[in-house]
């Protein structure tokens, strides 16, 4: 075990925990925003730089400070280590910097977003953002498209966190989609127009912070805040059947992952549950799903 | 003239040939450092050396060498970084183009010293005949027993892979490098762990630049601690200069480091003055990614003292009053230069080659140069030049690599510098609009 001190308070973790990690067990509220590291996917993190932090001391032995800020997702404790998070003037600046560079080009459709009421990037720029920005150029733009018949991909939105990427690498056999073109050209596209069409490329849609890949069978058809989570299980062959049904009365609008209280799918589940099988009977409920803080169903929603 | 190392017999005809490199004392490092030293005695040589790293960044290349990680059973690599594609750079082709066999002979004698048993040469893709030009070397070297296996019958054996790119500014970053190499994007790696503990293939990996490597022969064949005789202090040995710009004889010079930058620029062994006898400007001393200064602060410091080709001298002030040595990318600009234009030019580039892994970079690169160019093209705003500081600072030392810092640099110098410049194109966009306006520097409306 390792002693770390973040804005002034001290926790033990176990010695190769991240930063992040570390902020998490203090207090999931006030740890630093993560938009493209995901604790499942396996070297996710360390490109958004929302999750920047200034480590003021690396160790006892090493006292002086990083010379840059350190990404926390993907920098790891040392015994005795200073962090300055919320604390830090510089940190809340480079954080508000961030959040500024990834919405210029970010088309700001949260009324027709699908993803609105439970968009990681809406609670970033409410939370760490700042008021206006001086952006006044045109708005990179790329056409939607539908990669197959059940993700819809509105490029405009990507904030190019690289999770679905590792999604397909990591969950699924050959990944059919990737990050084409280069600096703010850069686009999430399959090659040659091809079809994602694999058991898992759902879970795409679960780990996608934004709006850019969002669940075709879901598109339009209510906002989130208006249905109803309920945590229910299926017997699958394929996945853990642990998923998340969205009723509104009876009729499942649609089925996703489990998520912990950072919004992090914890269990990740196969197209048949997610797409196949949007009828109650097919599952067992077992009561109002557990929703993470960065939903906006967490008001006035009591967990089972 | 100063004294040459790495361009040494450069003017003999066929010294690109393997007999004529021979006869003119070739390879003699190779024969030294196998047949009568220990690996770790030549790193002792380098190191006494003082060689500082080439490619930008000055790091000491014995120290470089120091940090690999020898205890690991993993198999170590010596990797070249021939990716030269920093603007106003072309020493490294100057050098491979001359003298393919010195950054042969470089490297053998450096895998040697990190105990690699196979070495790599990433060379950019635009420089596709420069790839077959080393290749030919490396098959010459082997026949005749200074490449292969069992050089010179010792049993150290050396596989020596050139392997060209396929044109990305950012390849030429060492983490990206490896990457590419590897297969796959060109995306920076985060660090820690550096390359020294996990380098190409996961396995400790030293990345050098071709002239640091071009460099180590004559270190080895003449002793670390003559080579450390010459230049002065902690910049030791000798230097290619790429000058381009507005000068007289444009070219690649070889310098002791400590000439003053005054000499450099206007004697004529080497730059020998602004073209057509007009004044000189502006200079970016060390490749596009380094601070612009004006004429005053790059002739001498801002305590007035002449300023010398040197690490320490060059970046004496910081970035207020300073610049870098850097790749020694030398860009001289007359008055009749436009910095607001060059300036949009390399926010251009940046622009252009930013890789696109982290946000600040990506997004802000795109920003910066959207504005520059609404600037040039008389569409500025007041408030724009102070956004452009701001965007600078919202990029710089937030991001994954050095891209970020290199594309904000050029730009908060030019405006700490010359920001009357952009305050005249803001003022006056009728002028600077008209295609026969010739821009005319402060004080001349």
């Amino acid at each position: 075990m390792v002693k770390i001190t973040i804005d002034g308070i001290e926790i033990e973790v176990a010695a190769g925990t991240t930063i992040l990690d570390a902020a998490r067990q203090i207090n999931p509220e006030t740890a630093p925003p993560a938009m493209c590291f995901h604790s499942k996917l396996e070297g996710s993190g360390g490109k958004c730089r929302t999750c920047l932090v200034k480590v003021t001391k690396t160790s006892p032995s090493n006292p002086r400070p990083m010379p840059k800020l350190a990404p926390s997702c993907r920098t790891f404790v040392e015994d005795g280590m200073e962090v300055e998070n919320n604390r830090s003037e510089e940190v809340l600046e480079a954080r508000k910097g961030v959040v500024e560079l990834l919405l210029i080009n970010h088309p700001l459709d949260c009324p027709i977003c699908d993803q609105a009421g439970e968009c990681d990037l809406q609670n970033l720029a409410f939370e760490h953002g700042a008021e206006t920005t001086d952006y006044q150029e045109e708005r990179r733009r790329f056409p939607a498209k539908a990669i197959g018949d059940l993700i819809q991909l509105q490029m405009n939105r990507c904030i190019l966190c690289f999770r679905c990427v590792y999604v397909a690498d990591q969950l699924t056999d050959g990944r059919h989609h990737g990050v084409l073109g280069r600096g703010d050209s850069s686009e999430i596209g399959t090659y040659i127009e091809a079809a994602i069409d694999n058991d898992f490329s759902g879970n795409m849609i679960d780990v996608c912070p934004v709006g850019a890949l969002t669940d075709r069978t879901f598109r339009f058809k209510s906002r989130v805040w208006f249905s109803k989570p309920m945590a229910a299980h299926r017997t699958c062959e394929k996945c853990c059947g642990n998923a998340v049904l969205w009723l509104k009365g009876n009729e499942i609008l649609r089925v996703s992952g489990r998520r912990n209280d950072v919004g992090e799918v914890t269990e990740f589940i196969c197209n048949t549950c997610r797409f196949d099988t949007k009828s109650l009977h097919l599952w067992e409920v077992e009561g109002p799903a557990r929703i993470s803080r960065d939903s906006v169903i967490s008001q006035n929603h009591t967990p089972s | 003239m100063s004294r040459k190392i790495l361009l040494e017999n450069g003017d003999i005809s066929g010294i690109d040939q393997f007999d004529i490199y021979r006869q003119h004392g070739g390879y003699q490092s190779v024969e030294k450092a196998i047949k009568t030293m220990t690996p770790l005695e030549v790193v002792d040589e380098v190191k006494k050396s003082g060689l500082r790293g080439r490619g930008g960044a000055g790091f000491s290349t014995g120290m470089k060498w120091s940090f690999l990680d020898r205890k690991s059973d993993k198999p170590r690599y010596l990797v070249c970084n021939a990716d030269e594609s920093e603007p106003g750079t072309f020493k490294d082709r100057y050098l491979m183009e001359k003298i393919p066999h010195r950054l042969i002979e470089g490297m053998i004698v450096s895998s040697y010293a990190l105990g690699a048993s196979r070495a790599y040469i990433y060379i950019r893709g635009e420089l596709m005949w420069l790839a077959k030009r080393l290749e030919n070397a490396i098959g010459e070297a082997k026949a005749h027993g200074l490449l292969g296996d069992n050089i010179l019958g010792s049993d150290y054996s050396l596989d020596l892979v050139v392997h060209p790119g396929g044109g990305a500014y950012i390849c030429g970053e060492e983490s990206a490098l490896l990457e590419s190499l590897e297969g796959k994007r060109g995306y920076p790696r985060l660090k820690p762990p550096f390359p020294a503990i996990s380098g190409l293939y996961g396995c400790p990996t030293v990345i050098n630049n071709v002239e640091s490597i071009a460099a180590v022969p004559w270190i080895v064949t003449h002793g670390g601690e003559e080579y450390s005789k010459i230049g002065i202090e902690k910049s030791s040995g000798t230097k290619l200069i790429s000058a381009s710009g507005h000068i007289n004889r444009p070219g690649v010079y070889e310098i002791e480091l400590g000439l003053p930058v005054e000499e450099f620029i206007y004697s004529d062994a080497y730059c020998g003055g602004i073209r057509n006898g007009r004044t000189l400007k502006a200079v970016v001393a060390g490749g596009s990614s380094v601070p612009i200064l004006p004429a005053e602060l790059i002739l001498r410091t801002a305590a007035g003292i002449p300023r010398l080709m040197t690490y320490e001298s060059l970046s004496d002030g910081g970035f207020q009053t300073g610049t870098m040595l850097g790749s020694g990318g030398f860009i001289v600009m007359d008055d009749t230069t436009c910095i607001v234009r060059n300036t949009w030019n390399f926010a251009r580039f940046y622009h252009h080659e930013s890789c696109g892994q982290c946000s600040p970079c990506r997004e802000g690169t795109g920003w910066m140069e959207k504005v520059l160019h609404r600037i040039e093209h008389g569409h500025g705003t007041p408030k724009d030049i102070d956004l452009l500081v701001d965007i600078a600072k919202k990029i710089e030392g937030k991001t994954i690599c050095a891209l970020g810092d290199a594309a904000a640099w050029p730009i908060a110098s030019a405006i700490r510098h010359f920001r009357h410049e952009f305050e005249y194109h803001i003022a006056h966009p009728d002028k600077i609009t008209d295609p026969d306006h010739v821009y005319q520097p402060m004080g001349t409306k």
